[in-house]
């Protein structure tokens, strides 16, 4: 299948989707509304609050908000992965001794996190910058331990009898190791940035994309709910093809790159 | 046995055990006495999983033997073995690295400027044949040039003794060959103290100034050693075709094939078990 072909199917899919979905809400079939607008909404009145949201300029504080969230969740997610991933994996002891509460800590769903975080970090843009922490690091950890466990024993072995010294293994074996597993874990830790970000504006905020869509549905304004998750999903697949750049430049020494694991 | 320089490597009944799972004790090699000369080089041949690649890793200093001691240059060996650079069987090449990354690192990590270790980098992938592949990754290469961009990697830092893991063994029989001339080519330059283990026979007497042979494992021992005074330079290819060549092969393979038969029967019966 050529790459036009291949496109011109996906935007076909979009077009039948919402072709049926204005006709399933607008035209009676025998006498019958099937998608009632005041649960359904329809594309055009979505489209026309995306429209309005763009036009007024209101949108662009909250996906600002949202985007600054989810970067710092990033961010402090990550650095604080590297270092206790690095920290166990070369502290086997360490890592013995703090396994059961890691895995508690990681099996609890984290969105009972956030009323908690709201209560610590009040209701501004740290409380989603925690819960996004939460998501970010266990991943980012998880990645970085095993990237450090399993370099090969053989690249090990040959590294030291070159002559490198317990620094300049980190330097020029585990780290590179260590990040190629976070790396080809992007995608995930991104998007599980943005969750947190989003889910904590849901719960409780002042602004942001997921503060956006809960005022929509406090009024039951469908329309809003709708247009406020099409946007987040734009939001969402823009960062990711940022990713994917940052992906192909760092990991040009691989095979293939690496899909996310979860 | 006459000794022509100073022992790089020695041996002294070397007795390799490791524990198992349950606390039972495998000896792996028992007692192996082994001389390495300066200059000299020296294959190890053995049927499959003899411990031919244990006694290289206690040369090299990875492994300590249970008994017995092993001198570098006449001194007891301590932690890794500094004068000796070593090519794995299996791929150990950096992969996030360069071809010229990884031929340099040898030097930059002993403080070398890294211009400097660049250029000689060159010169050294230059001289394996594979200047015009300095900017690629090793999944970029074929086994071979991962091959060659490790030996340049080993022999960059100019070591004094070689070790060689059955280096050629991945690769498929022309490039062995190739990969075996090039390796006499760049022996002859410097002449180091080499050991070279192989399951292959033929490779071994191809290469080597002697030929050590050992028994079948477990507690393998070294069972022979036969010097190997065809003449130099070689050719890999040709010296194969040589009377002297046969001869050789032949009186090594009738005490080697026991072993071999041993080796087989044993790991079919562990493999039964």
């Amino acid at each position: 299948m050529s790459r036009l072909t291949l496109l011109a199917l996906q935007v076909l899919v979009a077009v039948v989707v919402l072709v049926l979905w204005q006709l399933f809400s607008t035209v009676p079939v025998f006498g019958k509304i099937l998608l009632p607008p005041f649960f359904f909404s329809n594309p055009v009145d979505v489209f026309s609050q995306i429209v309005k949201w763009f036009s007024t300029g209101v949108i662009w504080k909250h996906l600002a908000i949202t985007l600054w969230e989810s970067i710092l969740a990033f961010v402090i997610g990550s650095a604080g992965g590297i270092l206790v991933g690095f920290w166990f994996a070369r502290q086997p002891r360490t890592a013995a001794v703090f396994d059961p509460y890691v895995k508690m800590v990681n099996a609890l769903p984290r969105v009972v996190l956030a009323p908690i975080f709201a209560l610590w970090f009040g209701l501004g843009v740290w409380s989603k910058v925690a819960l996004g922490v939460t998501l970010v690091f266990f991943i980012v950890f998880f990645n970085v331990y095993q990237g450090v466990k399993e370099v090969s024993t053989t690249v090990l072995d040959n590294a030291r009898m070159l002559g490198m010294s317990e620094r300049q293994l980190m330097r020029h074996v585990y780290w590179p190791s260590a990040l190629s597993w976070m790396f080809s874990s992007l995608h995930t830790s991104v998007g599980f940035a943005a969750v947190g970000a989003v889910v904590g504006e849901y719960l409780g905020a002042a602004a942001g994309l997921g503060y956006l869509i809960q005022q929509a549905e406090g009024v039951f304004d469908v329309a809003g709910v709708f247009a406020g998750m099409f946007v987040l999903s734009a939001f969402v697949i823009l960062i990711d093809m940022g990713v994917t750049v940052v992906e192909k430049r760092l990991l040009v020494w691989r095979p293939t790159v690496g899909v996310g694991r979860e | 046995m006459e000794k022509t320089g100073p022992t790089a490597v020695a041996l002294d009944n070397a007795t390799v055990a490791f524990r198992l799972a349950g606390g039972r004790v495998y000896t792996a090699v028992e007692k192996a006495n082994l001389a390495v000369a300066h200059g000299e080089f020296v294959a190890i041949v053995g049927p499959t999983g003899c411990g031919k690649s244990t006694l290289l890793n206690v040369a090299a200093g990875l492994l300590r033997p249970a008994s017995g001691t092993a001198r570098i240059f006449d001194k007891p060996l301590a932690g890794l073995n500094r004068d000796a650079g070593y090519l794995f069987q299996a791929d150990a090449l950096f992969p996030w690295k360069t071809a010229i990354d990884n031929v340099a690192i040898g030097l930059e990590i002993r403080g070398t400027p890294r211009t400097e270790a660049l250029k000689r980098a060159q010169t050294w992938l230059e001289s394996v044949g594979l200047g015009i592949f300095a900017g690629r990754y090793p999944h970029m290469l074929s086994g071979g040039q991962r091959k060659r961009v490790g030996l340049a990697q080993v022999l960059i830092r100019d070591p004094k003794i070689l070790l060689m893991d059955e280096p050629f063994g991945p690769l498929d029989a022309q490039t062995r060959q190739i990969m075996g001339n090039l390796l006499l080519e760049l022996w002859n330059a410097d002449r180091k103290a080499v050991l070279f283990v192989t399951h292959d026979l033929e490779e071994a007497i191809a290469l080597a100034d002697r030929v050590v042979i050992m028994s079948a494992g477990p507690s393998a021992r070294i069972i022979g050693d036969w010097r190997i005074a065809l003449p130099r330079p070689r050719d890999i290819s040709e010296i194969r075709m040589e009377k002297d060549f046969h001869a050789l092969h032949r009186e090594i393979w009738s005490v080697l094939k026991d072993e071999v038969m041993k080796g087989y029967v044993q790991s079919s019966q562990a493999g039964a078990a």
